[in-house]
C-alpha cells in the first residue's frame, strides 16, 4: 500500500484469499488482498459488481472467513476467533451500516439506536447519546417505529445506531443505494462528519462515484485484487478511474 | 394449475406435515372409535353366542320392570318349583332343569378381598353335574350345603384351589365353603368372557342367590331331537301363559349382547368427543396455514391472476391444497385410527377378561374418516381462499408489503357471535336442551378467537413483561405482539382445549366444594362404613355389626342403608331404606316439612317435599312399593322433610329389605356422643366387620372423599383432552414461529450481526413461543372460568351452590402451557440460531 498513516491501522487485511467451491465451480473471489485502513479515516471500496468488494467488506468484518489470510481489527487477529468470540467482537468493536436500514420494526427509533449497547447490556453514554442525536437530526421523530420514518430518517437511525458504541471501525455496505440522491447527500455528509469531527473509522462499499467522493480515500478492487486508489478523490476522478477499470482493468493488472 | 399447486406444496412440506397432523388426530379418533365398537361388540356376540349355546329354550319369571346394563344386577323374578314339572310335560320337550343363575356370589379370594370383576358377573350357580358346556378339571361337585365348585378363572384369581376354605358374600353375609371342584367350559376355557361362578347344592343356592327355596331363577330346557327351538319356545310360552318370559338360547344370546354394546356407547361417545375437539382445534391450525401459504404466495397469486387466471381458478388452486391434504390426513387418520381402536379393544378386553374377536373395520369408519377429514380441511380452508381471490393483479408489480388491516369487523362479528352464542348457553342451560349447549359453546369459542386479536396485543404485553429482563427476552415479546391476528389465531388453538378443562374443572370444583359443604351440614356422623364396588353389585356389608354397635359405650345413634330400583305407584325409581329412621334422623338432622320421623310406623315411609309435590303427596297418603321380586308393599306417607338432607327421596322402612336386590345395607354411620373416644368403637367395629370385606371403616371426611372419586375420574378423562388439544396446540405454535423465523431472517441477519449471540437468539424466539402459549391458556383459563361459573349458577338448584375456582389447577395448566411454549420453540429457534448472517443481510 502506498499510503501510510503514523497512526496504528483500525483495520489490517494481509494477504487475503476467499475461494468459492471446488473444481470447475471454483470462483475465487479475492485473490490476496491486503490493505490498512488507518484510524479516523474515512475509506471508500469501489469496483464493478464481481469484483469481491462486498467479499472483502464481509471477511474484514468477521461476517465471512477468509480461505487464506489474516484480518486484524486494531490489534486482535480474527483468524481462529469463535462464533461467540466474533459476536462480541460486532457488538463491542464494530458497527453496521446496511443497504436495507435493517431497523427492528417492533422498536421505536430511539430502542433501535441504543439497540447494540442494549444487548451488551450497557447504558449509552449520555454525552455522545445526545451529540449523536443531534447529528442525525431526527428532533421529535426519535419515539417514532421505523414504519413511520422516510428511508433516510431510516437510514440515520441505523447511522446513529452503528455510533453509538463508538467501535473501532463502522462498515457501511451501499448506504445510499436505496435512498434518493439529497437523502444519500445527507447521509454521506454525516458520516464524514462522523469521522472528521466525532474520530470514528468509517470503510464504505459503494458503486456510486458521487458516495466515493465523500471518502477520504477510495481502494479500487477488480477481480479480487486492489487494482487502484486515490486519495481526497473528486467524483470526477473516481468515474474517470471507474471507466478505465471497465475498459481496461483485466489487461492492466495482468 | 393443479400442477402448479402441487409443486407449491411440496415446497412447503413441513408446514403441510403440521397441518395434516391435527386433522390427522382428528380423524383417528372418529374411526377409532368405530373400529372400537364394532371389535368389541362382536367380542360380546361370541361371548354370550358361547354361554347359550347350549340352551334351546329358557323360562323365566316376567320381571315387574326392566333393568338396564348401568343400574345394576339384570332383573330377577324367581319362579317356582312346580313350573320344571309343567315344561316338562309340554310335547317336545326332553329336560326341564330348574337352574339358580344369579348375579351376586363374590368370592373372598387369598388376600382376605373380593375377587373384583370389572363388568363381567359374579354368578352364584347351582351345580347341575357335568354338561356339554361345563366340565370339570379337578375335584368333584358340589354335594354338602357348604361345598362349592368354582370355575378354573376364578381358582386362578382367588389363588384358591380343591380342598381350601373361602368365604362368599351373597344376599347373606359371609359364609364359608369348602372348594371341592375347580371346573372349565367347552374347549377348555377357564371363563366365558371373564365371568366368575360359583356352584353351590340346588338348596343352597336357592337359599343365598335367592332368599327362598322351592324357587329358581329360571328352567333350562333341552329339545328332543329334531324339535325345532322356536317351535319348543312358542308351545312351551302356550302353556305356561302370562307371568313368564321363554326364549331360545339364540336369543338370549343377542338379548345380552346388545344389551352390553348399548353399554359401549359410552366408550363411542368419550372417543368422539376426543375427535369432537381434536377437529375443532384442528380447524384452527389449518386456517392458520393456509392464511399465512396464501400470505406468502401472495405474489405467486396476484402474478397468476395478472397472467389470466380467474379467481375461480384461484380459489380451487387454495381448495385443491385443502383437498390434497384432507384426503392424506383422512388416510393416515383412518389407518392410525384402525390401531388406536384395536388397542384400546385389546386392553378393553384383557381389562374385562373376555376373548378378542378379529378386528373389524365398519364401513362407517372409512366412510366417516374421508368425510371428516376431508370437510374439516375445506371448511378451514375457505377463508384464506376466499381472500386469495381478492389479491389484485397488481400486487405482483408491488413490494410485498401487507399492511396490518383493521381489526374492527372481525372484532364486531366476535363481538355478535359472542352474544349469539353466550344467549344460546343461557338458553341452553335453562331448557336443559343438548344442542343449544354445545352450539353455543362452539361460537363461544369461534368467537372468543375473532376477538383476541383485539387483545392479544395488550395482554401479550403484559405476559411478555415478564421475561424483559432480558434483550433476548423484550425482542421476543415485540415480536409476540408483532402480528396479532397470527398470536391469536394460534393461541386460540390452545384456548380452546384449556377453557374445556378448566371449564369442567370450576364445575366439578364447585361441586365438591357444595358437596363438601353439604355433607358436613347435612350429616352429623362420627364414622362411616363404606366401600367401592367391585362387580356389577353394590358393596355391602353384615348388618349385625352395625347393630351390636349401637350398643357400644358412647355410640348415640347408628343407620345403614340399603338401595334398589322399585316401582313407586307405578314409576320406576331408586328407593332408599333405613334400618332406623331415629338413628337416621339423629345422624342426619333433615329439615322436616311435615310429620316426625321418631313416630313412623312399619308400614310408613318418608319422602322429599320435591318427590310430595311432584306426585301430589301429602301425610298419610298410601303409596304402593313394588321391587323386581316379592308382593307389592302397602306404605303411607309418614313424613315429608326438605329436599336433599336426606340420602335419597323415598327412604323406607327396614321391612322392605328383604325384596331387594341385595338385602344388605351399603352404607353405614354412626354417631358418638360428644367427647366419646371414637378410636375404641373403630376398632371394635372394624373387628365385627372382619367379615364384609367390601367395605371399610372411615370417617365424614373419607365419605366426602368417596362421593368425590367420580367428579375427580371425570376430571383425569377431561385432562386427556387437555393433552391432546395440547399436542395440537403445540403443531399449531411450532407452525407460526417456523413462519416467523423465516420471515424475519434478515432481521435476525441484523441481530446476530451488531452483536446478540446464538443462545440469544434461540431464547428471543422461545419468548415469543413461550408468550404466545401462555397467553392461550391465560385467554382459556379466563373462557373456560366463565362457562363453568355459568353452569354452576344454573346448577344451584341441584345443589351446587358455591363457586370454586381450581386456582391450583389453573397454575398447573399456565406452567404446563409455558412449558409446551418451550418444547414448541425448540425446532424454530434451532433454525433462528442457525441464520446465516451473510445471506441474510446480503441485498438481493
Amino acid at each position: 500500500m502506498t499510503t501510510r498513516t503514523t497512526a496504528p491501522a483500525a483495520v489490517s487485511a494481509q494477504d487475503l484469499w476467499k475461494v468459492y467451491g471446488h473444481g470447475e465451480a471454483r470462483v475465487v473471489a479475492l485473490r490476496g488482498v491486503s490493505a490498512t485502513f488507518a484510524r479516523h479515516t474515512f475509506t471508500a471500496i469501489m469496483g464493478p459488481s464481481g469484483s469481491g468488494k462486498s467479499t472483502l467488506m464481509h471477511c474484514l468484518a468477521g461476517l465471512d472467513t477468509p480461505t487464506r489470510g489474516e484480518v486484524r481489527i486494531g490489534d486482535t487477529s480474527l483468524a481462529g476467533l469463535s462464533d461467540a468470540a466474533l459476536t462480541r467482537m460486532r457488538r463491542e468493536r464494530i458497527g453496521f451500516i446496511f443497504q436495507q436500514f435493517n431497523l427492528l420494526p417492533t422498536l421505536t427509533a430511539s430502542e433501535n439506536i441504543r439497540l447494540p449497547l442494549t444487548i451488551a447490556g450497557r447504558r449509552p453514554d449520555p454525552d455522545w447519546f445526545r451529540r449523536l442525536i443531534a447529528t442525525v437530526g431526527l428532533g421529535d421523530r426519535l419515539h417514532h417505529r421505523p414504519t413511520q420514518l422516510s428511508g433516510g430518517q431510516q437510514q440515520r437511525v441505523a447511522c446513529a445506531r452503528a455510533l453509538i458504541t463508538r467501535p473501532d471501525v463502522v462498515f457501511a455496505d451501499e448506504p445510499t443505494g436505496n435512498l434518493d440522491s439529497r437523502s444519500g447527500r445527507e447521509i454521506l455528509r454525516f458520516l464524514r462528519t462522523s469521522v472528521h469531527e466525532h474520530g470514528q473509522t468509517i470503510v464504505m462499499v459503494t458503486h456510486d462515484p458521487v458516495a466515493a467522493s465523500y471518502a477520504d480515500r477510495v481502494v479500487f478492487l477488480a477481480d479480487g485484487e486492489i487494482v487502484d486508489e486515490l486519495t481526497h478523490p473528486t467524483a470526477e476522478a473516481v468515474l474517470d478511474t471507474m471507466k478505465r477499470l471497465d475498459t481496461g482493468a483485466v489487461v492492466e493488472v495482468a | 394449475m393443479l400442477r402448479v399447486t402441487l409443486k407449491g406444496m411440496a415446497q412447503r412440506k413441513v408446514r403441510m406435515l403440521l397441518s395434516t397432523l391435527a386433522v390427522l388426530l382428528g380423524v383417528a379418533f372418529v374411526s377409532g372409535a368405530l373400529v372400537l365398537t364394532d371389535t368389541l361388540g362382536r367380542s360380546f356376540d361370541r361371548v354370550f353366542s358361547d354361554a347359550y349355546a347350549y340352551i334351546d329354550v329358557r323360562v323365566s319369571g316376567e320381571p315387574v320392570f326392566e333393568v338396564d346394563e348401568l343400574e345394576g344386577p339384570p332383573a330377577l323374578t324367581p319362579v317356582p318349583d312346580d313350573i320344571v314339572a309343567r315344561v316338562a310335560a309340554v310335547p317336545g320337550v326332553a329336560e326341564a332343569i330348574g337352574v339358580v343363575d344369579v348375579e351376586g356370589a363374590r368370592l373372598i379370594g387369598a388376600d382376605g378381598k373380593t375377587v373384583p370383576t370389572f363388568g363381567p358377573p359374579q354368578l352364584g350357580t347351582n351345580w347341575l353335574g357335568e354338561t356339554e358346556l361345563v366340565q370339570l378339571r379337578e375335584g368333584r361337585g358340589p354335594q354338602a350345603p357348604d361345598e362349592i365348585a368354582i370355575n378354573a378363572g376364578l381358582a386362578d384369581a382367588a389363588q384358591v384351589g380343591v380342598g381350601d376354605r373361602v368365604g362368599v358374600l351373597t344376599r347373606e353375609p359371609r359364609q364359608e365353603f369348602t372348594v371341592v371342584g375347580i371346573f372349565e367350559y367347552a374347549g377348555g376355557r377357564e371363563s366365558i368372557g371373564g365371568a366368575q361362578e360359583v356352584s353351590f347344592t340346588d338348596a343352597t343356592a336357592q337359599r343365598l342367590m335367592l332368599g327362598e327355596t322351592g324357587m329358581w331363577s329360571a328352567v333350562r330346557v333341552t329339545a328332543e331331537s329334531g324339535v325345532d327351538p322356536q317351535r319348543l319356545r312358542d308351545d312351551v310360552a302356550a302353556v305356561l301363559g302370562d307371568g313368564y318370559q321363554v326364549h331360545t338360547g339364540e336369543e338370549l344370546a343377542e338379548k345380552y349382547a346388545t344389551g352390553l354394546k348399548e353399554g359401549l356407547r359410552f366408550f363411542t361417545y368419550i372417543l368422539l368427543g376426543f375427535a369432537a375437539v381434536a377437529l375443532f382445534v384442528g380447524v384452527f391450525l389449518i386456517l392458520n396455514t393456509f392464511s399465512i401459504v396464501v400470505a406468502q404466495r401472495l405474489r405467486e397469486l396476484a402474478l397468476l391472476r395478472a397472467l389470466g387466471a380467474g379467481r375461480r381458478q384461484v380459489i380451487a388452486s387454495v381448495l385443491s391444497e385443502a383437498v390434497v391434504i384432507g384426503v392424506l390426513a383422512s388416510v393416515l387418520g383412518l389407518a392410525a385410527g384402525i390401531g388406536v381402536g384395536a388397542l384400546l379393544a385389546a386392553a378393553a378386553t384383557s381389562f374385562m377378561s373376555l376373548p378378542l374377536a378379529g378386528l373389524g373395520v365398519p364401513v362407517t369408519a372409512v366412510v366417516s374418516a374421508f368425510v371428516t377429514g376431508l370437510l374439516v380441511t375445506l371448511v378451514a380452508a375457505v377463508l384464506p381462499a376466499l381472500r386469495a381471490s381478492r389479491i389484485p393483479p397488481v400486487a405482483a408489480m408491488q413490494e410485498a408489503a401487507t399492511p396490518d388491516r383493521p381489526l374492527t369487523r372481525i372484532t364486531v362479528a366476535g363481538a355478535v357471535l359472542l352474544a349469539g352464542g353466550v344467549g344460546l348457553l343461557g338458553a341452553g342451560l335453562v331448557t336443559d336442551t343438548l344442542w343449544q349447549l354445545l352450539v353455543g359453546v362452539l361460537a363461544t369459542f369461534a368467537a372468543v378467537a375473532l376477538l383476541t386479536p383485539m387483545v392479544a396485543r395488550p395482554v401479550v404485553n403484559a405476559v411478555g413483561r415478564l421475561f424483559s429482563w432480558s434483550v433476548a427476552g423484550t425482542l421476543g415479546r415485540l415480536n409476540a405482539g408483532r402480528n396479532p391476528r397470527r398470536t391469536a389465531i394460534t393461541a386460540a388453538a390452545l384456548m380452546v382445549g384449556v377453557a374445556l378443562v378448566s371449564g369442567v374443572n370450576v364445575i366439578l370444583q364447585s361441586a365438591k366444594v357444595s358437596l363438601d359443604d353439604a355433607v358436613r351440614e347435612a350429616v352429623d356422623a362420627d364414622l362411616m362404613v363404606l366401600g367401592d364396588m367391585s362387580g356389577a353389585t353394590l358393596p355391602t356389608f353384615d348388618v349385625r355389626a352395625l347393630e351390636r354397635a349401637a350398643d357400644l359405650p358412647g355410640v348415640v345413634a347408628t343407620t345403614a342403608l340399603y338401595q334398589d330400583l322399585a316401582l313407586v305407584n307405578g314409576e320406576r325409581t331408586y328407593v332408599t331404606a333405613t334400618s332406623d329412621f331415629t338413628g337416621l334422623a339423629r345422624i342426619h338432622r333433615p329439615s322436616l316439612v311435615a310429620g316426625e320421623l321418631e313416630r313412623l310406623g312399619p308400614d310408613q315411609l318418608a319422602i322429599s317435599d320435591h318427590i310430595a309435590e311432584r306426585h301430589g303427596l301429602a301425610i298419610g297418603d298410601p303409596v304402593t312399593v313394588q321391587f323386581n321380586r316379592g308382593e307389592p308393599h302397602q306404605l303411607t306417607v309418614g313424613a315429608v322433610y326438605e329436599d336433599g338432607s336426606f340420602p335419597g327421596r323415598w327412604m323406607l322402612p327396614a321391612g322392605v329389605t328383604p325384596d331387594m336386590t341385595q338385602p344388605q345395607p351399603f352404607m353405614g354411620a354412626v354417631l358418638l356422643a360428644d367427647g366419646a373416644p371414637v378410636e375404641p368403637v373403630r376398632e371394635q367395629l372394624e373387628a365385627w366387620l372382619a367379615d364384609s370385606p367390601e367395605v371399610t371403616v372411615t370417617d365424614l371426611s373419607g365419605f366426602i372423599a368417596q362421593q368425590a372419586a367420580l367428579m375427580d375420574m371425570v376430571l383425569r378423562m377431561v385432562q386427556l383432552l387437555l393433552a391432546l388439544a395440547i399436542i395440537i396446540a403445540v403443531l399449531g405454535i411450532v407452525n407460526t414461529l417456523a413462519l416467523s423465523v423465516l420471515e424475519r431472517t434478515r432481521e435476525i441477519g441484523m441481530l446476530r450481526a451488531v452483536g446478540l449471540t446464538r443462545s440469544a437468539i434461540t431464547r428471543m424466539v422461545t419468548v415469543e413461543s413461550v408468550v404466545i402459549s401462555v397467553f392461550g391458556a391465560l385467554l382459556g383459563i379466563v373462557v373456560g372460568s366463565a362457562l363453568g361459573a355459568a353452569v354452576v349458577n344454573a346448577l344451584a338448584e341441584e345443589g351446587v351452590e358455591q363457586l370454586a375456582l381450581p386456582w391450583a389447577s389453573f397454575g398447573i395448566y399456565l406452567a404446563l402451557s409455558a412449558a409446551v411454549g418451550v418444547v414448541a420453540a425448540v425446532l424454530p429457534a434451532i433454525r433462528a440460531a442457525r441464520t446465516n448472517v451473510l445471506a441474510a443481510i446480503a441485498h438481493e
